[in-house]
């Protein structure tokens, strides 16, 4: 304690020290700054997050397998844009059912035509696909559409879609009878190069075919035209033609997954670019698929009376050699008339197949003002003979085919053109009719009266072989005396032709008088030319050469001289 | 029985700092000793001199207030992020009690229960009772709610610990795939509410619980 200082000296109990008044710095009502502050950023925080909170929805699925609530994130191209809040059981058990809060900036994944699928590791032929999600978790992946009708509750797939929204290329339906090896996934090819995959498949309503889906990606889908054709191209193609063995596949993943191939058809065809959605069918392999195209099918029923056997369903049907069509069932029958058992084959035919000539008879039925369709084209046909025939296809196996041909005078037969299904007229096969007709010529054969022939026959040779001896006996030796005169005369002529007979050399000195008379005839002859008076005159006496001048012959003098020649 | 004479009945206030004991002056309507509105220095060392802390029961209530405003979103909000390979977990702190009652630490887990959840709720209602009683002038109880004071301002400190765990693993766990623990908001209103209520208790005065009619002995 210092002494100099006046207030500390002051007395203890009377002059107290008074406070120094200071200068009021504090506003007690500011305080209250604290908690409106703190009011503040509670109540930012309420409306941030009311700002923030998106639609809530809900997905089911079969199964929740790898979710977990509150923390299975829904992602959209790998962003998360909500995260599930709580999974319960459906009312039933038969699956579950997702709540998901999507953020506000992903409202536009509440409406209808959005996807959600669960991501999962998967391991499949054609690949591996979300092994991140063996770290990081399970996710629902989202795929939002175009639709702006808002829904809160969706289905989601169990297998995420092939092809997301907006992705550039088109989606086609394919129709095929069955699946074949193809699965989701399995790939599209053109000319051997992957331009796509199958997005989805389904039974078709009447459980009679299935539908594909397929996406093309672009810009390779303008490839796919309206007349493109579609095969499946899974597994191993062999052929054996006359080139050899030929093995055909697309790629060795579509040995084992399966694939879609499709180009355009050889010859001119349409080719602009096809619609989105357009529908094609799917062909068994590539030979079929470059077919023309079939058109729709006929159904025919054909009867044969006799037995068909190796004729089997989808034996040939073929038209003069063209098949157009194939046998669907083969049926027997019974006939209580005739009491047999014909058998009644049923037949798919594609007119289409007979291409132009189809077009023309069309079209010609048509000029006539006649109903063109098959039966009435039929109708003329079998009119012209055609008719139905079971033929053999081959001689090994006794393979039966079915050929419609025209049967040249055959019996007319009644054709009802609308009968239902159409009936065609038959006639009994190749083979049969050559069998028909050896069973006829045995029968006349047996006819022949073959006994009576042997007798006649004998007794005509024991005539025969007294004749000859006869022969023998007597006219062969009065015929070698015959030939013996022959000889002679023969001898003779002989020694008259020989080049040393009278007869020859007497013939020769006559030739010779002869050519010497011809001669002095032609020296007659000349002289007469030079001077034809000498036939009244004379001959005169050999003049100088010089005055023989037939000057002053008269062509009177001349006349009677040509006509007295000897 | 008459009661002890007070400082204030006295007409006198000590300094607080060097002990100087000036007079009061009673009528002063700016010096009338309510502990609203005191501004007196002590003349030898310059300490403000007060019959009381200024505004105690505005502020304390303020503070109080806002503390508790901030520990909802404290308690809503997620605190911390452990990212380890395969796995991302937001824990808000009762997620994150139940988290290690669930994974076998049960003592670990009453321990973060205590600290982050029974200490700052405790802290509520006892600076609640004490601004309640002290303001009516209650009479009930002074000496427990006296200690009541004493204790709430020792474990205030302790209400820290959720923060520290979070900064500490923070910083130390940091294997960037294999695991990796963050902040998040939460722990900051939860640090602010732990402020809060330590401003809180600093600003009540305990004297004012003795204040009040004459009731005591």
């Amino acid at each position: 304690m210092t002494d100099d200082n006046p207030i500390e000296q002051g007395p203890p109990g009377g002059e107290l020290p008074r406070p120094v008044v200071k200068r009021r710095r504090f506003n007690a009502s500011l305080i209250w700054l604290i908690p409106a502050l703190a009011a503040l950023v509670g109540l930012s925080l309420v409306i941030n997050n009311w700002l923030q909170a998106g639609p809530q929805i809900t997905i089911s699925f079969q199964s929740a397998e790898g979710l977990e609530a509150g923390k299975t994130p829904v992602k959209y191209k790998n962003v998360v844009i909500g995260r599930v809040n709580k999974i319960h059981l459906s009312g039933d058990r038969s699956h579950v059912l997702v709540n998901v809060a999507l953020e506000k900036s992903a409202e536009g994944f509440a409406s209808k035509d959005t996807r959600f699928w669960v991501v999962r590791p998967r391991i499949g032929l054609g690949g591996v696909s979300g092994i991140d999600t063996l770290l990081s978790g399970a996710f629902i992946g989202a795929d939002v559409g175009d639709s702006n009708e808002s829904e809160d509750e969706f289905q989601g797939l169990e297998t995420p879609p092939a092809v997301n929204h907006g992705a550039p290329g088109r989606s086609f339906m394919l129709h095929s009878d069955d699946l074949g090896s193809l699965d989701i996934g399995s790939p599209v090819y053109y000319r051997r190069i992957q331009v796509g995959r199958v997005v989805s498949y389904q039974l078709d309503k009447d459980g009679k075919g299935v539908s594909l889906q397929i996406f093309v990606d672009g810009p390779n889908d303008k490839f796919v035209t309206r007349a493109s054709r579609f095969w499946n191209a899974s597994g191993v193609d062999v052929s054996i033609g006359a080139n050899g063995l030929k093995l055909n596949t697309q790629s060795l993943a579509t040995v084992l997954a399966g694939g879609v191939a499709f180009q355009d058809p050889p010859g001119p065809h349409d080719s602009t670019s096809a619609p989105e959605d357009n529908e094609y069918t799917l062909f068994g392999d590539q030979a079929t698929a470059m077919a023309p195209p079939d058109g729709t099918p006929h159904y025919i029923r054909m009867r044969f009376e006799q037995s068909v056997r190796g004729l089997a369903v989808d034996a040939p049907v073929e038209f003069l050699g063209i098949n157009i069509g194939k046998v669907v069932s083969v049926r027997l029958d019974y006939d209580e008339q005739k009491q047999r058992f014909p058998v009644l084959v049923g037949a798919v035919v594609y007119p289409q197949r007979l291409g132009a000539a189809y077009d023309k008879l069309e079209a010609m039925a048509k000029a006539r003002g006649e109903n063109a369709d098959l039966s009435q084209l039929m109708g003329r046909l079998v009119e012209h003979g055609l008719r139905a025939q079971a033929r053999t296809g081959n001689l090994l196996t006794g393979q039966l085919y079915v050929a419609l041909d025209f049967i040249p005078k055959t019996p007319k037969v009644a054709f009802d053109p609308q009968a239902k299904p159409l009936t065609l007229p038959t006639v009994p096969g190749s083979f049969d009719k050559l069998q028909e007709q050896m069973a006829e010529i045995v029968d006349k054969l047996n006819k022949v009266p073959f006994d009576s022939i042997g007798r006649n026959l004998d007794q005509t040779l024991a005539g025969l072989n007294a004749t000859l001896k006869q022969v023998n006996g007597e006219t062969l030796p009065a015929f070698k005396d015959t030939l013996h005169g022959v000889q002679q005369t023969m001898g003779t002529a002989n020694d008259a032709l020989a080049g040393d007979s009278p007869l020859q050399q007497n013939l020769g000195a006559t030739l010779e008088q002869v050519q010497r008379m011809a001669r002095s005839l032609r020296v007659l002859t000349d002289y007469l030319g030079g001077h034809p008076e000498s036939l009244i005159r004379g001959r005169r006496p050999d003049a100088k050469p010089a005055d023989a001048k037939p000057a002053n012959i008269t062509p009177a003098a001349i006349q009677p001289a040509q006509g007295s020649k000897p | 029985m008459s009661a002890l004479p007070r400082a204030s009945e006295l007409g006198l206030i000590a300094c607080t700092v060097c002990g100087l004991v000036c007079r009061n002056v009673p009528g002063d309507p700016r010096l009338d000793g309510d502990g609203v509105g005191d501004d007196m220095a002590c003349p030898r060392c310059g300490t403000t001199l007060r019959r009381r802390k200024p505004n105690s029961y505005v502020r304390t209530w303020a503070l109080l207030i806002a503390a508790f405003i901030l520990y909802i979103p404290a308690n809503v909000l997620p605190i911390m992020r452990t990212a380890s390979l395969n796995d991302v977990d937001d824990n808000t702190i009762i997620s994150g009690v139940v988290e290690l009652w669930r994974a076998g630490s049960p003592n670990l887990a009453v321990i973060v229960f205590t600290a982050s959840i029974v200490v700052p709720v405790l802290k509520f209602l006892a600076l609640g009772t004490l601004l309640v009683s002290s303001q009516r002038g209650s009479g009930w109880a002074r000496v427990q709610r006296a200690k009541l004071y004493r204790l709430v301002e020792l474990i205030g400190y302790w209400s820290m610990l959720d923060v520290f765990v979070v900064a500490l693993l923070t910083a130390l766990v940091r294997f960037s795939v294999l695991s990796l623990v963050e902040p998040l908001p939460g722990v900051i209103f939860f640090g602010l509410t732990v402020v809060l209520t330590m401003l809180a208790s600093m600003s009540f005065d305990p004297r004012l619980i003795w204040d009040g009619k004459d009731t005591d002995d």
